[in-house]
């Protein structure tokens, strides 16, 4: 992990730490902290599909089902079974890392986006299930009484120890990530993002690898799922729909899928859009989300990270330099 | 060392090997000349296991190869320079080398130790090692292309069009940096369109033409074949450049 990553993340760590405390004494925005708990969830789900998008070089339609099937998993074990809700989060994972094992090794055997494709039938499969199985999930109806995380033998319930605990959740995982990608595997995915014929030719497994960032984002949609699960207490098929996946691929990709600060930045930043700022659109707001996918897709392809530039511009000269 | 026997291999219809066969001893340089769209490629895909053969067999070393995924080809010693180089352009040139040395993952020594050589080797590269890749010349692209390959200890190295795009002066340079590695005592399946260049420094030569074999000799002797001046080298062409 270089110097400036870490820089950077002791400037969000200390922006975080703070946060509450600005926003809590005014009342019209007290209740970001809550929204900002839903953007630690949220980027959890982000910074595994901006590993899968930006590294990987394949979009995936389903993370709202795997963030569901974590939800789930973690909602039925501990409501209808009793199992201890960290056991069960750990539960969701191994369901999840296996599923996309099973999705992901013949779609990512093929070159192009047929992992897309797969993901789309998938996810709207699977949210199928969790509107009919109405014994296990509650159905459209919701599924309730979910119970509270414990931590230490206290119940977790306020919104601060929730923020906290959440977004403390996030670091790790972003630590553990730039690791990742900072060490051989890491080299060996942007290698295969960049020309993934070539990458075959220094001998990179190139399907193993996907597959495996595939799972890696699987397994945090599904931990992201679990903790919604137990923020909430309760469940709904329709959270955990195609719109939600597509929601996510636009977080990373307005955030800039080349970088894990990307999807960070792009998951908060319309985690209050969409619960938020776009509320005034009403019904309209999926043309509003269009809008928003059309301006970033134009004008800053980069996503916002990319508006400071130095990332941009070394690419730039790096390209100019080639054509000569 | 590389035996292929009579592969066939299809992009969907188009029959595009038709029955080739052709062998690599240790120490040689085998060179594979034709025109555009003769299947040159296809063989070095096929090869490489990016392509898989509908019949026909590949030996290396004695062990059936075809139909194995590249990475596990890599491992068994066959490195390809790729067609056009393909460096990772956007990581420096030294995660270029360290990419090359990627199925040595234990030996983190070796790599090291490897890519100083390449280093001394060719100054150039250890100049620019932390700028991006993409911004060298062709020609220094090449020669990291050439030493990524190299990385990973190869037993042959397939180099496929290493001359394409390059100025004629980089061509020269790459030539005789393949005339080097060929002193070295390395085996070398060399792919060309310029015929006259590769035929000059292989010891053996094939010439492939819409998918098979249509003529095969020592290097010299498939030079003053009347068939071959007249279809690859012109027939009284003056000679342009010496390679």
């Amino acid at each position: 992990m270089g110097r400036k990553n870490w820089l950077i993340m002791l400037g969000a760590a200390i922006f975080i730490g703070v946060f509450p405390w600005l926003v809590m004494p005014f009342k019209a925005v007290s209740h970001y902290v809550d929204v900002m708990v839903f953007a630690g969830i949220f980027s959890l789900v982000c910074i595994g599909l901006s590993l899968l998008m930006g590294y990987a070089g394949q979009i995936s339609l389903a993370q709202a089902a795997f963030f569901g099937i974590g939800a789930y998993t973690s909602g039925i074990l501990t409501s209808k079974f009793g199992v201890n809700p960290w056991l069960a989060m750990g539960g969701g994972t191994v369901v999840c890392a296996t599923v996309a094992w099973v999705v992901g090794v013949p779609s990512l055997r093929l070159k192009g986006h047929y992992l897309a494709m797969a993901t789309l039938g998938f996810g709207v499969i699977v949210n199928i299930i969790f509107a009919e199985e109405v014994n296990w999930t509650g159905g459209p109806s919701g599924m309730i009484d979910i119970p509270y995380l414990r931590m230490f033998g206290r119940k977790i319930t306020s919104d601060l120890a929730w923020y906290y605990l959440v977004w403390g959740i996030v670091f790790l995982v972003l630590i553990f990530c730039f690791h990742v990608l900072h060490s051989r595997v890491g080299r060996a995915l942007r290698a295969i993002h960049e020309d993934e014929r070539a990458a075959e030719s220094v001998g990179v497994p190139t399907a193993g690898f996907k597959v495996r960032v595939f799972m890696l984002s699987a397994v945090l949609a599904s931990i992201a799922g679990s903790l919604y699960t137990h923020y909430v207490t309760c469940l709904n098929p329709s959270s955990f729909n195609l719109m939600w996946s597509i929601r996510f691929v636009l977080m990373v990709m307005v955030g800039g899928m080349q970088s894990l600060w990307g999807a960070l930045v792009g998951t908060v930043l319309m985690t209050f859009v969409g619960n938020e700022w776009l509320q005034v659109f009403a019904e309209l707001e999926i043309l509003a989300y269009g809008a928003i996918l059309l301006v970033v897709a134009l004008f800053l392809p980069g996503g916002i990270v990319s508006i400071g530039g130095f990332r941009r511009k070394r690419r730039q000269s790096a390209l100019e330099g080639a054509g000569t | 060392m590389l035996t292929i026997k009579s592969i066939h291999t299809y992009y969907g219809n188009i029959h595009a090997l038709k029955g080739v066969s052709l062998h690599v001893s240790r120490g040689e340089i085998v060179t594979l000349v034709g025109a555009n769209g003769a299947g040159k490629s296809t063989l070095v895909n096929t090869v490489c296991g990016m392509e898989k053969p509908a019949r026909g067999r590949i030996e290396f070393n004695g062990e059936p190869i075809e139909g194995l995924m590249p990475e596990n080809i890599v491992r068994k010693g066959i490195a390809l320079v790729p067609e056009g180089r393909q460096i990772f352009s956007a990581m420096s040139v030294e995660a270029n080398l360290l990419m090359g040395g990627f199925v040595h993952r234990n030996d983190r020594e070796q790599v090291r130790a490897d890519m100083d050589r390449f280093y001394d080797r060719f100054p150039i590269l250890k100049d620019r090692r932390h700028q991006l890749a993409g911004t060298l010349s062709g020609g220094e692209q090449q020669m990291l292309a050439i030493s990524r390959a190299l990385m990973s200890r190869p037993q042959l190295l397939v180099l496929d069009e290493p001359s394409m795009g390059l100025a004629p002066l980089m061509v020269k340079l790459i030539l005789s940096i393949i005339r080097e590695l060929k002193e070295e005592g390395r085996t070398i399946l060399l792919i060309e369109q310029n015929a006259r260049a590769a035929l000059k420094i292989a010891d053996r030569g094939y010439v492939l033409e819409t998918g098979k074999v249509v003529l095969q000799g020592e290097g010299q002797e498939l030079l003053e074949h009347r068939e071959v001046k007249r279809a690859y080298l012109g027939k009284g062409a003056r000679q342009i450049w010496d390679a």
